[in-house]
C-alpha cells in the first residue's frame, strides 16, 4: 500500500487500574475507506477509538495522522485533526433544536440562520434527512444520530468514527445510513465503524479489524471475509451459531392482552387495541419498526404505564386464579404473587443502577425478602458471583460498579438477574442490542431455557432473522395497532417487513380502508 | 486543510503530563494523601501570614491549638459543638443521598428549638421532670419534621424546586423565633428570654458525672453508627440510594418514589428537630434566632466532604469546628495583630486543600518524558 494512512495507531497500550483495554494495538485507515472494527464485548473497541477522539489519552504508543505524529489531549485537539467521532451514548442538549446543538461549543460568534442553510447543504450533499430547526426531544433515536453526525461534519470532519450506530437503529434506518456513509467514503472521507452484526460488516466496509480481549488479532480484507472466519477470528475458536428451537410442551394461555389503549405524556395513542396472548412454554415475537409502540407495551403490563382501557389478564399456573393486572403497580403486581421479570431496553436508566455493584444491583429484586428491616447480602452475593461465573460476565470482581462494565456485560448481568427469580413470565426488550455474537447467542440460549422451563417468553426485537430463528409466534405492530400474528416457522422476512408498514403504509392514504 | 497543518504543528509536542483517573486507592494512600494536603494547606497558610501580615505563623497556629484544646473545658466546647455539627449533618444526609436538595436544616433546628422552648415555658410547673423531657423530645423532633414534610409533599406531588421551598421555610422559621423571642421576653421591648429555670435547673439536660458535654457527645455517636447502619445495611437506606440513583429504576423494582421521599425526608427533619432539642435544653437553655448558629449549611459541607459517610463526617466536622474554635482564639488573642477576617481566609485555604486534594485521589498525574526516560533506563 503506497498510500499514508488517515489514522495509523501504532502499539497503543490504555489501562484502566488493573484492567488491560488494550494492548500493543497496531492498526490503520485509509482516506476513501471504510474500516470496520469487530472483537466481542469487552475487547477495547470503544477504549481504542476513545483515544483517537480525545477522550483517554494512551498509556504509551504513537498516533499518526495523516503519516505525523500526533498528540491528542482532548476531543479539541481532535476535531482540529479532522477527527470526529459518533459516540454509543448520544451527547445532545435535549431542549434544543438541532441546528443549535450542532453550533453549540464553537468558538466566536455564529449565526443560525447561516448555521442551518449550512446544515441543509450538509444534509442535502451526502443524503440525510433533517429538520434544523426541531428540537432534540422531539426525535426519534435515528434523528438524534443524525444530529451527531452532522454536527461533526459541519466542524469539518474528514475522519468520521463511529460506535455502534446501527445499534438503535431499524433495518430501513440502517440501509439509509450506510447509503450515506459510502457517499462519504466516495468523497474521501475515512470511516471507521464498530459494530456487532457481521452482515453489516460484510456488506459495508472495505476491510476489518479484529480486537479480542485487548490485544489486536488482524486485518482482513471484507471480500476474502465470511461470518464464520470473521466469528472465528474474534472469539479465537470455531463457534457455532445456531438457534435450537424446541417446540412448545403444553401450552397455557399465561397472559391475555385485551383491546389495550394508551396515550403517551403528549396525549398522542401509542397502543391502540391491542390484543394477543402470550403462552407457556413459548417464545412470543414482537416485530415493528423502532418506536411503534413496543416500550409502551412492555411497561404497560410491568405496571410502569397508565393503561387508558383493555384489560392485561394473568393466569396463575399455580392456584389457576385469574388475576387483572391493569392499573396496579409493579409492587401489588408482585404481591399477587406474579412472577414477572422485565429486561427493559433502557438498562442503565431503568433496570440497573449504574453507580451500585452487582451485588446490589442483585438486590434490587430480592431486598425484601424476609421481615427484617437490613438488608442480606449473603444471597446477591452468592447470585452475583454465580451469573459472574456461568454468564461469563467480564469484571474485577461482584463489586464493581456495573457503569464501568462494557455493554454487553451489563447486558448479562441484568438477564441473569431477571432470570434468577424464577419467572412466569419474561418480558425482553431488544436483550442483544450492543451484545456481541457471542453473547448474543448465550442470551437466545437463556431465552430458550425459559421457554423449556414453561416460561411464557415475549421477546422485542429488530433483527428478524433472528425473530424468525427464535420465536415460535410473532406478533407485528405498527404504529401502535396489531398489524399481524404470524407462525415463525411458516413466515418470511418478506411478510414481516410488510406487516411493519402496513399501518403507516394505510395512515399516509389516509387511513380509510381496511382491507 | 490549511487549520489542521497549523492544529498538527502547535501539537506535535508531547504534552508534559497528562490526567489519568484512577480506578481506585487503597484507602490508607487515600488518607495519606489527604494528611499531605493539610500539612500542605498549613505551610501554604504560613507563608501567607508571614508575607501578608508579618506575624509569626507559628504563633498563630500555637493561638489556633489553644482556642482548639487550650484547657479541659475548651476541649471538651470542642467536642459537643463537634457533636452538633456532626447531628445535623447526619440529619441532611439521608435526603441529600437521595438527590433532595435540602437546605432547609437551618429552619428545622429552629422548628425544633421553638418547640422546645414553647414547652419549657408551658409545661415546667405542669409535667414531672422525666416526662417533660420526653414530652419536650417529642415535640422538638414533631416540629423539625413537619417543618421538613411541607416541601417534600409539594416536591413528592407537584415536582416543586426543594431547594427554593426548603429555603424559604428557612425564614418563616427564623422570623417565628424572632416573634416568639418578642413575646416570650420578660421585660417586653428587649427581645431576649434569658435563661429559663435558671435557678431550679428544670428541663435543662442533666450532666453525667458532673460532666455537662459528655451526654450530647454521647447522644450524637450513638446516632452516628445507628446512621450508618442506616444507610449501609438498612433496606430503607437502599431504597433511599437507589431512588437518588435513578427514579426509574426505583418505579421498575416497584418502590414507592414518593413515600420514599417523603418518609427519608421526615427522618432528616426529625434529627434537625432533636438538634434543636440539645441547642436548647443542652446548651442554650434560651431561645435567640442564632442559637443554631449557621449549622444548617455547614452541615452540608460536612456532609460532602465526608462523601455521605457518617464515620468521615466525624473527622469533617471535628476539622471545621477545630478551625472556627482556634480560628477565634488567632483573633482574640494579644500577641497576634489579627483578625477575625484574617482567620476567615485561614479556614478558607485549609478548606480548599482539603476538598482539593480529593482530585489526587480520584486522577493520577502522568508525567510523559519520565516514563520514557525510564523506560530508556531499563533497557
Ligand atoms: N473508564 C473505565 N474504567 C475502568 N475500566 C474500563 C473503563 N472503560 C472501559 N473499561 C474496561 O475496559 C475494557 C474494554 O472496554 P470497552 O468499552 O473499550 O469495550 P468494547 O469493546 O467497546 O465493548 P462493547 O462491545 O461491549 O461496547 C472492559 O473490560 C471495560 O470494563
Ligand atoms: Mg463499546
Amino acid at each position: 500500500m503506497d498510500r499514508i494512512p488517515a489514522i495509523e495507531l501504532k502499539n497503543i497500550t490504555k489501562t484502566f487500574g488493573k484492567i488491560v483495554a488494550n494492548h500493543n494495538v497496531s492498526l490503520s485507515v485509509n482516506r476513501g475507506e471504510i474500516l470496520a472494527i469487530l472483537g466481542e464485548n469487552g475487547s477495547g473497541k470503544t477504549t481504542l477509538m476513545n483515544m483517537i477522539s480525545g477522550i483517554y489519552f494512551p498509556d504509551s504508543g504513537h498516533i499518526l495522522i495523516d503519516g505525523e505524529e500526533v498528540v491528542i489531549k482532548s476531543p479539541k485537539d481532535s476535531f482540529d485533526y479532522g477527527v470526529g467521532m459518533i459516540h454509543q451514548h448520544f451527547k445532545l442538549v435535549d431542549v434544543l433544536s438541532a441546528a443549535e446543538n450542532i453550533v453549540l461549543g464553537l468558538k466566536g460568534k455564529y449565526n443560525l440562520k447561516e448555521a442551518s442553510a449550512e446544515v441543509s447543504r450538509i444534509a442535502s450533499q451526502y443524503g440525510f434527512e433533517i429538520d434544523p430547526a426541531k428540537k432534540i426531544y422531539e426525535m426519534s433515536v435515528s434523528e438524534k444520530q443524525t444530529v451527531e453526525i452532522i454536527k461533526v461534519l459541519y466542524r469539518g470532519a474528514d475522519i468520521l468514527i463511529l460506535d455502534e450506530p446501527t445499534a438503535v437503529l431499524t433495518p430501513q434506518e440502517t440501509s439509509k445510513l450506510f447509503a450515506i456513509l459510502r457517499r462519504m467514503r466516495d468523497d474521501g472521507k475515512a470511516i471507521v465503524i464498530i459494530t456487532h452484526k457481521l452482515h453489516e460488516v460484510l456488506s459495508l466496509s472495505d476491510r476489518v479489524a479484529v480486537l479480542r480481549k485487548g490485544e489486536y488479532i488482524c486485518t482482513l480484507e471484507t471480500k476474502d471475509a465470511t461470518e464464520a472466519s470473521l466469528t472465528e477470528a474474534m472469539v479465537g475458536k470455531k463457534v457455532a451459531l445456531n438457534i435450537d428451537r424446541a417446540e412448545p410442551k403444553d401450552p397455557e394461555d399465561r397472559l391475555v392482552i385485551k383491546d389495550l389503549d394508551c396515550v403517551n405524556r403528549e396525549g398522542a395513542k401509542v397502543l391502540d387495541d391491542v390484543t394477543f396472548t402470550a403462552r407457556s412454554g413459548e417464545i412470543l415475537g414482537i416485530a415493528g419498526i423502532a418506536g411503534s409502540g413496543q416500550r409502551e407495551l412492555l411497561e404497560a403490563i410491568a405496571g410502569l404505564q397508565h393503561v387508558q382501557s383493555g384489560e392485561i389478564v394473568y393466569n396463575d399456573p399455580k392456584t389457576g386464579k385469574v388475576e387483572n393486572l391493569r392499573d396496579k403497580t409493579p409492587m401489588q403486581i408482585r404481591q399477587l404473587g406474579v412472577r414477572l421479570s422485565f429486561v427493559p431496553e433502557d438498562r442503565l436508566g431503568m433496570g440497573l443502577v449504574g453507580n451500585m455493584d452487582i451485588i446490589d444491583n442483585m438486590m434490587l429484586r430480592s431486598y425484601r425478602k424476609g421481615k427484617s428491616a437490613f438488608l442480606q447480602r449473603k444471597e446477591p452475593r452468592d447470585l452475583a458471583n454465580e451469573i459472574i461465573k456461568s454468564l461469563e460476565v467480564v469484571t474485577p470482581s461482584a463489586s464493581t460498579p456495573v457503569r464501568r462494565l462494557s455493554g454487553g456485560n451489563v447486558q448479562k448481568v441484568l438477564v441473569g438477574r431477571e432470570i434468577a427469580s424464577t419467572p412466569t413470565v419474561l418480558m425482553a426488550a431488544y436483550p442483544v442490542r450492543g451484545l456481541d455474537i457471542n453473547s448474543s447467542y448465550m442470551i437466545y440460549n437463556l431465552l430458550n431455557q425459559q421457554k423449556e422451563n414453561g416460561v411464557a417468553v415475549i421477546f422485542v426485537g429488530e433483527d428478524l432473522d433472528v425473530l424468525l430463528e427464535l420465536c415460535d409466534r410473532i406478533l407485528v405492530i405498527g404504529s401502535g395497532k396489531v398489524t399481524g400474528l404470524v407462525n415463525a416457522r411458516t413466515a418470511t422476512k418478506e411478510e414481516i417487513g410488510l406487516l411493519m408498514t402496513k399501518s403507516s403504509a394505510e395512515n399516509e392514504e389516509g387511513g380509510a380502508n381496511n382491507e | 486543510m490549511n487549520k489542521t497543518a497549523a492544529a498538527k504543528e502547535k501539537k506535535t509536542r508531547e504534552p508534559l503530563f497528562h490526567i489519568v483517573k484512577k480506578s481506585g486507592i487503597v484507602w490508607w494512600k487515600a488518607w495519606l494523601i489527604r494528611i499531605a494536603a493539610v500539612i500542605a494547606a498549613l505551610m501554604v497558610v504560613a507563608v501567607i501570614t508571614l508575607v501578608m501580615t508579618g506575624q509569626n505563623p507559628l504563633e498563630m497556629y500555637k493561638a489556633m491549638l489553644d482556642g482548639a484544646v487550650g484547657n479541659s473545658t475548651r476541649t471538651w466546647n470542642l467536642l459537643q459543638d463537634t457533636a452538633l455539627l456532626l447531628l445535623v449533618a447526619l440529619a441532611v444526609t439521608p435526603a441529600f443521598k437521595m438527590r433532595f436538595w435540602n437546605i432547609g436544616a437551618q429552619g428545622q433546628v429552629l422548628a425544633g428549638v421553638l418547640a422546645t422552648t414553647a414547652c419549657l415555658r408551658y409545661f415546667t410547673d405542669k409535667l414531672p421532670t422525666p416526662l417533660l423531657f420526653v414530652v419536650m423530645i417529642l415535640c422538638a423532633i414533631l416540629a423539625g419534621a413537619v417543618w421538613a414534610v411541607i416541601p417534600s409533599i409539594f416536591k413528592a406531588y407537584l415536582n416543586t424546586n426543594e431547594t427554593l421551598f426548603t429555603l424559604m421555610m428557612n425564614y418563616i422559621a427564623i422570623n417565628l423565633v424572632a416573634f416568639f423571642c418578642f413575646r416570650w421576653s420578660k421585660n417586653s421591648g428587649n427581645d431576649v428570654i434569658g435563661l429559663i429555670n435558671r435557678k431550679s435547673k428544670v428541663g435543662w439536660l442533666p450532666e453525667i458525672g458532673g460532666n455537662k458535654f459528655l451526654l450530647i457527645v454521647l447522644t450524637v455517636a450513638v446516632l452516628t453508627v445507628v446512621s450508618f447502619i442506616y444507610l449501609k445495611y438498612s433496606k430503607h437506606g437502599y431504597e433511599l440510594s437507589v431512588v437518588g440513583e435513578s427514579e426509574n429504576t426505583a418505579r421498575y423494582i416497584g418502590i414507592n418514589v414518593k413515600s420514599v421521599v417523603i418518609r427519608t425526608v421526615i427522618l432528616s427533619g426529625a434529627i434537625c428537630g432533636l438538634a434543636g432539642f440539645l441547642l436548647v435544653s443542652g446548651v442554650h437553655h434560651t431561645m435567640t434566632t442564632e442559637v443554631e448558629g449557621g449549622r444548617g449549611f455547614t452541615a452540608i459541607i460536612v456532609s460532602w466532604m465526608a462523601h455521605f459517610n457518617p464515620f468521615y463526617m466525624i473527622l469533617t466536622s471535628f476539622l471545621i469546628v477545630f478551625m472556627e474554635k482556634g480560628a477565634i482564639q488567632v483573633a482574640s488573642s494579644k500577641n497576634l495583630q489579627l483578625d477575625d477576617n484574617f482567620s476567615s481566609i485561614v479556614i478558607g485555604i485549609i478548606i480548599l486543600f482539603i476538598i482539593g486534594c480529593e482530585f489526587f485521589i480520584n486522577y493520577k498525574i502522568k508525567f510523559k518524558s519520565k516514563n520514557k526516560e525510564e523506560e530508556a533506563l531499563k533497557q
